[in-house]
Formats: C-alpha cells, sequence, structure tokens
C-alpha cells in the first residue's frame, strides 16, 4: 500500500477550480516531484494535503487513514511536515529557537510545569537545543547557531524551514520550492541537502522549478497544468510525454 | 402597543443614523489604511459642540454648521499626516493606541476651551412634534434621516462614477497595483480622514438637538459606530449603514422593552454574538490567507 | 540569553529591597506599591499582546470582576476574603474560557472589537447592580486578614506586593523560555507555520488569554483591599486602554519593558497633576508621541541601540 494515496482531489476557490480532479499516490522511501508552469496548482496540492485548505471534493490517505480535511495540527501528529514557497520563519525568535519549535508536540507544553521551571523542563529542553543545534549543522547552518532569525540571509532562512520541519521526526516532507531564489551554488547545496532527507528515510514531495533538480533527485514526477493532472511517470517518461512537452518542457527540455 | 413599537423604532431609526454615519466614517478608514480609527467618536461630539459655539458666537445657523463640518475635516487631516502617516504598516496595537491617543487630545482640548457643561442646538426647523399612529415623530429626526440618505446617495455616487471615488476603491482593494496604476494613495489616505471626519460631524450636528452634547460623548458614539461597522463586515459601506440602523433600532427597543439600564450595553452584546457565529458580521467577505 | 535575562531579575530584587528604606513619605510608598500591582497585570498582559500577539481591549473587566468580588462577598455574603478572591479569579477565568474559543477564531480588529465589547458590558453591570456594588459611586472593600493577621500598613502591603512581583517575573521569564512559551511567540511569528509544527492554536491563544485575565482579577482584588474602596471606573474602557498602553511603550514582547512601562504609566498621572486641565490633553500627545517614535517600545528599542538583546 503507498504512503500517501489521493484520489479525485479539488478545489474551488469562488469560481477558479485551482486543483481540479486530481488523483496520485506515493510509496513510502521515494522522492516525488510536483512540477507545473507557475499558477498550475501546485502549492494549493500542498495546502490541500497538509490541512491549510479544506477539499472541496476528492480523498486523500495517508496509510490507509483518511485526513482529507484535518488540521494542520492533526496532521502534524502523523508525521506530516512542511515548508513554505514564501518563508514562514519566525522572526520574533532567534534561529535555534526556530527549529526547537519543530520538536513540539514531543515536548512537555504544560503551562504551570513550565512557569515553575520544573527541572525535567529545562533538562528536556537543554537535551532539545542540542538536537536543534545537530540539525542545524545537518542542513548547513551551524554558524548561525546564535543569530536572531531576522538577521539571517535569504538562502540560510529556506534551510532553516527544512531544518524546523525536521525537527518535527515526519516521515513524510513536503517542501515548496526549496531552491527558489538561490543562486546555482546555494541550488546545489539544497540538492544535496534533499539528498540526504531522503536517504535518511523520510519520503519527500517537491515542488520546485529548477529542472535539473528535479530530474536529478526524483524517482517519480507529477505534472500539473491549470490545476489538472497532466501526466505522471518517471523523468524519463515524462520527458517523453507529448503533452508535457507541448504545455510546458517544451521550451527548454 | 403599535404606538409605543413606532415610538421606540423612531428614536432608534435616529440614533442609528448617527451610527451609521459613523460607521461609515471607519468603513472610509479602514479601506484607505487598514485602520481602524479610535478618534471617530471625537469627530461626532466635535461636530456637535463646535456647532454650538459658533451659532453662540453669533454666526448664522449656516456658516456655523458649515464651519463645525469643516474643522473636524481639518483636525481628521492634521491627524492623518502627524500620526498615520509616518507609520505607515505599523502593527494593529500600535495603531490602535496612537488613534487613541488621537482621540484623547482632541476629547482634552474641547475640555479646556469649551467646558465640561452639556449644550443643546435648538431644532432646525421647529419643536412641534408630527403624530403619526398615535407615535410622536420629532422634526429634527427627519432632518437626521433626510440628510443621512444624502450622504449616503452621494457617497455612493462617489464611489461608482467618479474617478476619485474609484481610485479610493482601488486603494482599498490592493494598495500596491493602485500605486502602480499612478493612483497617489497618500492622497486617498488623506481625502479618506477628511471625509470620516466630515461624516462623523455631520452626525454629531444633527444629532445635538435630540440627545445634548458635551466634551464626554463621543467615546460611547464611537464605539457604537465601531459596533455597527464590524456588525455589517468591516470595510463594507452598504453593511456599515444597515449596521448603523440595527444597532440604532435594537438599543432603543431593548432599553424599551427590556432594561433602560443596559442601554448601552446592547450593542456590546449584539456584536458578541455576531462575531461568536458569524465572525465576518453580517456582509463581510469571506477571506482565504494565502501561504 | 537567558542567563543575561535572569540576571535582571537580581536587579529587580535588589531594587525592591532597597526602595522602602530610601523613599521618602509615604505618598511614595503608595505610588511604588500601585506601580507593582499594575507592573504584575502588565507582565501578565504582555504574555498575550507581546508574546503571542493577540489584543485584548477589555482586560480592565476582569481586573473589575476581581476587585468586586472581593467587595461584594465579603460584605453581603460574609465570604472570607480569601475565599473571594479565589472566587473572582475562578469566575474570571470560566468567563474568559467560555468567551475566549470563539473570540480567538477572530483576528486584529474583530478580536479588539470582542474584547472591547466584554469589557464594557461587564463595566455597564458593574454600574448597574447598585444593590450590591454601590453603583457609580463605588463601595467600601473590607480589610484583608489570613490566619489573623490583617494586612493594613502599606509597608505591610509593599512585600506582599514586592513579593508576587518577584515572583511574576521569574514565571514569566521561565514560561517564554519553554515549549509552551516559544509556541506562544512562533504563533506570533508565523500562524501557518506554527499549526504546520503541530501547534493548536486556538488552544494556546485562549490558554494566555484566561492565564493573563485570572492574573488582572486577583490584583483586582489586590487592589481592592489595598486602597479600600472600589469604583466602576477600575473596570472602564480607560483603564483597559491604559493597561494596553503600558505593555506598548514599555516594549512589546519584553519582560522587563512590561515593569517599565508599568512605573512609568503610573507615575505619569501625578506628573501631569502640575498641568491642571490639561491633563487628558498631555497624556494623549505622549502616547501618540511614543508610538511614532518608539513603536517597539521603550526597552527593546534601548537595548537595540546599546546592542544587547534582552
Amino acid at each position: 500500500m503507498a504512503l500517501l494515496d489521493v484520489t479525485n482531489l479539488s478545489i474551488h476557490f469562488g469560481g477558479v477550480k485551482a486543483v481540479q480532479d486530481v488523483s496520485f499516490s506515493i510509496d513510502a522511501g521515494i522522492v516525488y516531484a510536483v512540477i507545473g508552469p507557475n499558477g498550475a496548482g501546485k502549492t494549493t496540492l500542498f495546502n490541500l494535503i497538509t490541512g491549510v485548505y479544506k477539499p472541496t471534493h476528492g480523498e486523500i490517505r495517508l496509510d490507509g487513514e483518511s485526513i482529507g480535511g484535518k488540521s494542520p495540527d492533526e496532521l502534524a501528529r502523523r508525521g506530516v511536515a512542511r515548508t513554505f514557497q514564501n518563508l514562514q520563519i519566525c522572526m520574533n525568535m532567534s534561529a535555534i529557537e526556530n527549529v526547537m519549535v519543530g520538536a513540539h508536540l514531543r515536548l512537555d507544553r504544560n503551562l504551570l510545569k513550565a512557569a515553575l521551571r520544573f527541572p525535567s523542563i529545562t533538562r528536556r529542553d537543554a537535551e532539545l537545543r542540542a538536537e536543534a543545534l545537530e540539525l542545524m549543522r545537518f542542513v548547513g547552518l551551524d554558524k548561525f547557531a546564535d543569530s536572531r532569525a531576522d538577521a539571517m540571509p535569504y538562502g540560510a532562512l529556506k534551510r532553516l524551514e527544512i531544518a524546523r520541519a525536521l525537527a518535527m521526526k515526519p516521515r513524510l516532507i513536503f517542501l515548496d520550492e526549496p531552491a527558489a531564489g538561490l543562486n546555482p551554488k546555494e541550488t546545489i547545496e539544497v540538492d544535496e541537502l534533499v539528498r540526504k532527507v531522503a536517504d535518511s528515510g523520510i519520503t519527500v514531495v517537491l515542488v520546485e522549478h529548477d529542472m535539473k533538480m528535479v530530474m536529478n533527485l526524483s524517482d517519480r514526477i507529477l505534472v500539473l497544468d491549470y490545476g489538472k493532472k497532466l501526466a505522471e511517470g518517471t523523468g524519463e517518461e515524462v520527458r517523453r510525454n507529448p503533452d508535457v512537452i507541448a504545455a510546458y518542457l517544451g521550451g527548454h527540455a | 402597543m403599535l404606538a409605543q413599537f413606532l415610538q421606540f423604532l423612531f428614536s432608534g431609526i435616529t440614533v442609528g443614523a448617527t451610527y451609521a454615519l459613523a460607521a461609515l466614517g471607519f468603513t472610509l478608514i479602514y479601506n484607505a489604511s487598514n485602520v481602524i480609527n479610535f478618534a471617530q467618536g471625537e469627530f461626532i461630539m466635535l461636530g456637535g459642540m463646535l456647532a454650538v459655539f459658533f451659532a453662540q458666537a453669533g454666526l448664522p445657523l449656516p456658516a456655523a454648521l458649515f464651519l463645525a463640518i469643516l474643522v473636524p475635516a481639518v483636525v481628521g487631516v492634521l491627524i492623518e499626516k502627524l500620526a498615520i502617516e509616518p507609520v505607515k504598516g505599523a502593527e494593529t496595537v500600535t495603531l490602535i493606541i496612537i488613534t487613541i491617543g488621537a482621540s484623547l487630545v482632541i476629547r482634552g482640548l474641547v475640555q479646556v476651551f469649551l467646558g465640561k457643561g452639556t449644550h443643546s442646538l435648538p431644532a432646525f426647523s421647529g419643536d412641534t412634534p408630527i403624530e403619526i399612529l398615535g407615535a410622536t415623530l420629532m422634526p429634527q429626526s427627519l432632518w437626521v434621516l433626510g440628510v443621512t440618505a444624502v450622504v449616503v446617495v452621494a457617497l455612493w455616487y462617489f464611489f461608482n462614477r467618479t474617478l476619485g471615488g474609484k481610485a479610493m476603491l482601488a486603494t482599498s482593494f490592493n494598495r500596491t497595483a493602485a500605486e502602480l496604476v499612478g493612483i497617489n494613495t497618500n492622497g486617498v489616505l488623506f481625502l479618506s480622514f477628511a471625509m470620516s471626519a466630515a461624516l462623523g460631524a455631520i452626525g454629531g450636528i444633527l444629532i445635538t438637538p435630540i440627545t445634548l452634547t458635551s466634551y464626554d460623548v463621543g467615546i460611547m458614539l464611537g464605539l457604537k459606530g465601531f459596533v455597527a461597522a464590524v456588525l455589517g463586515g468591516l470595510g463594507n459601506g452598504l453593511g456599515a449603514v444597515v449596521g448603523g440602523l440595527l444597532v440604532g433600532i435594537l438599543e432603543s427597543m431593548g432599553a424599551g422593552y427590556l432594561s433602560s439600564a443596559y442601554k448601552d450595553a446592547i450593542p456590546f452584546v449584539l456584536i458578541l454574538f455576531i462575531l461568536f457565529f458569524m465572525p465576518r458580521g453580517l456582509f463581510g467577505a469571506r477571506v482565504t490567507d494565502r501561504v | 540569553m537567558q542567563k543575561r535575562a535572569y540576571f535582571g531579575l537580581y536587579i529587580v530584587i535588589a531594587v525592591l529591597a532597597i526602595l522602602p528604606f530610601v523613599l521618602p513619605n509615604s505618598f511614595y510608598v503608595d505610588l511604588a506599591i500601585r506601580m507593582a500591582i499594575n507592573a504584575i497585570i502588565v507582565l501578565g498582559l504582555n504574555l498575550l499582546i507581546g508574546f503571542a500577539g493577540q489584543i485584548s481591549l477589555g482586560h480592565a473587566g476582569f481586573l473589575g470582576i476581581g476587585a468586586y468580588a472581593s467587595a461584594v462577598l465579603p460584605t453581603h455574603f460574609g465570604w472570607h476574603p480569601v475565599v473571594a478572591m479565589l472566587a473572582g479569579a475562578v469566575a474570571t477565568g470560566l468567563l474568559a474560557a467560555i468567551v475566549a474559543r470563539p473570540i480567538f477564531k477572530l483576528k486584529g480588529n474583530y478580536l479588539a472589537m470582542a474584547t472591547l465589547g466584554l469589557g464594557i458590558i461587564i463595566n455597564i453591570a458593574l454600574r448597574n447592580e447598585a444593590t450590591y456594588t454601590g453603583g457609580p459611586d463605588g463601595m467600601p472593600v473590607p480589610v484583608f486578614e489570613l490566619f489573623g493577621i490583617s494586612l493594613s500598613s502599606d509597608k505591610d502591603w509593599y512585600w506582599v506586593v514586592a513579593a508576587v512581583l518577584v515572583f511574576s517575573v521569574w514565571a514569566s521569564l521561565n514560561l517564554i523560555d519553554s515549549p509552551f512559551g516559544r509556541a506562544l511567540r512562533a504563533l506570533h511569528g508565523s500562524e501557518v507555520a506554527s499549526k504546520v509544527v503541530g501547534v493548536d492554536v486556538v488552544r494556546y491563544k485562549v490558554a494566555i488569554f484566561v492565564m493573563s485575565a485570572v492574573f488582572a482579577s486577583l490584583m483586582g482584588s489586590v487592589t481592592a483591599h489595598y486602597v479600600g474602596f472600589v469604583t466602576p471606573n477600575l473596570a472602564d474602557f480607560f483603564h483597559s486602554i491604559e493597561l494596553m498602553t503600558m505593555v506598548v511603550i514599555g516594549g512589546m514582547a519584553s519582560v522587563y519593558g512590561s515593569l517599565i512601562g508599568a512605573v512609568l504609566l503610573t507615575a505619569l498621572p501625578q506628573a501631569l497633576a502640575t498641568f491642571e486641565g490639561w491633563e487628558t490633553v498631555v497624556f494623549g500627545v505622549i502616547l501618540m508621541v511614543c508610538m511614532i517614535f518608539l513603536p517597539k517600545g521603550l526597552v527593546p528599542t534601548l537595548a537595540a541601540k546599546f546592542g544587547k538583546g534582552e
């Protein structure tokens, strides 16, 4: 059975059908890419699967359990993590605190214990700080360990989002354009990072415009156009698909 | 029975028209700047108090009324220029405190220069009540309703038929896009404060012969105008008018049939219920957050 | 960051310990007590406004419930002051919890409207139920006593309030640097990001709203017993604004800013008394000028200027 099963998924905003009747499934352990021109509905698809939007029609199953319409925090409990195309970093916190927030569900969140500084809370927080530091090293941000988030460059913030998502210890991670706005050197670094994430056993779903990165990383690719599924398959299959060539890759493949 | 009901309805609609004008003022500024102007109530007070002051100073009534609208409009523009424009894009809390600061300054100045007394203005066309099915309607109520209706129609015309009005609408939908097509959005902000203040002042002048005025009436009137604006769905002009009339009528009915001591609480109980069950007000648009 | 933050706590303790020995007369002791009471309320309110990024324009209403619980219940029903104080806190907590869930689905200006409405309704009720509350004129409050010891002198009150203040500062510092506190700050920084890492956003907003309301209620009780008299002005819109202003002028999301804000705004009316009749104008001007030129508040602005974060 596939890890994620999406059947006939649709969402309408007023008259706009942003995602229409899209079906696909993702096996555990692979890197799955979603591509398509701007406005094809890629981010909307992410928002639907991660609970930010509620679908108008269709079904989403995670490990066989229906999760369509569940709230983001319920999905987080089931091991679904994500990053955002336009950064969603908490600029009022330090870099490492942003990563620590990712571990939210694995901590004792009791208000009273926290206010009275129970030793169990501070001990766990000290461990978590070390864990978060390790994650920052993993994504290549160790030199920003003591930084404020609002003092970090754009490229670093993109990777900080990935570190925060990893702090959730997710099964499934959605990366929404992790290389957007990065220079070629940074893009290669993110490429390597996504590979490392996948190698650690986390299933990766990726929206990306950088075709080299997509072809290099992905086991399977879903092509969207005007909210509809245009093609799905391995990189080779998608590359040869005449519809895809006509609609999208024609220019630069 | 019917006479009593009509009596409550008349007084409700009359006060409601003032709330509607205040709510329109909130809406204009909110649309132009996303600011909730907590000084809106002070424009209402200022209109009434200045009309009394200028009339007592011996000016003919039309001139006194004109000045009582003009001065608050200038004050509105000053607030915008000195306090709102410099902090564009600040947090909601900051903006709320700034406008509350402005309201204190206005109220304080009126208290210093015009005193703490309660004042009245003679009704515009006499005090002979009109009998309708056993209820009485004061001629001043007709003035309130008539002028409000004229103002609403004029605003409708302005927003739908003139370039200036369309520029203001465009700015409220998307400020950046409006700037890109060459709309002077600072000018829009300027105009919206002037118009809001003038609307408030008109309401204040019209209602003074009925409810009297003093330096401290602005707070409650303003807050009820805010209730009306939220009730109608913040940012919706028609909603503001309906919201204002509704708040006025329900307040008057509640005071008449339930408890006059709790008259001032009625709009706030109403708005809590509305927000609990219809979080966008009666006519507010549904908004989807983009991420 | 933590060590530096807790260092400030020692300064607060030192200042509070020395203060009663250097204050020239009882007028200043009284002022210090009122500053400390406000500081405690503002610490709670800052968790809600500054750290969690929510608005409350009705906190004086909660303060009023606490104050009147301590006035009405012992006077008319013979309750012990401690029981009355706790009853006020529990009632406030319940009321806040019941209204908070629907309220915190709202954002920004709608939230401002809802909290404002709640505060005004409480104030109007206190004014109107004259049989119990004495109406607009207010009512006297019996002396606070516990185990046969009654708190009556200003010095006694000073030490009690100072101890509560130190505890509140310590608890606030603990809270913001904990899993709960990080979730609270995260939902301010990015609500959607905090949701996708599993923060049940509404629950956290409700929790901190209820907590700050209970704080306000308890301090309302303390105010009532200390002053010995309550009036509905304690619970009016203007007082809510005053409390919110203390948060913003001291500095949003700054524990020590809360203290500074409370100290300055409590002292301000005394300072303004010399302006005879112009107090309101001057107060308004100060609010506007502070917000225009120091929108982040005093402590964070100064901290940034001298290059050390709190």
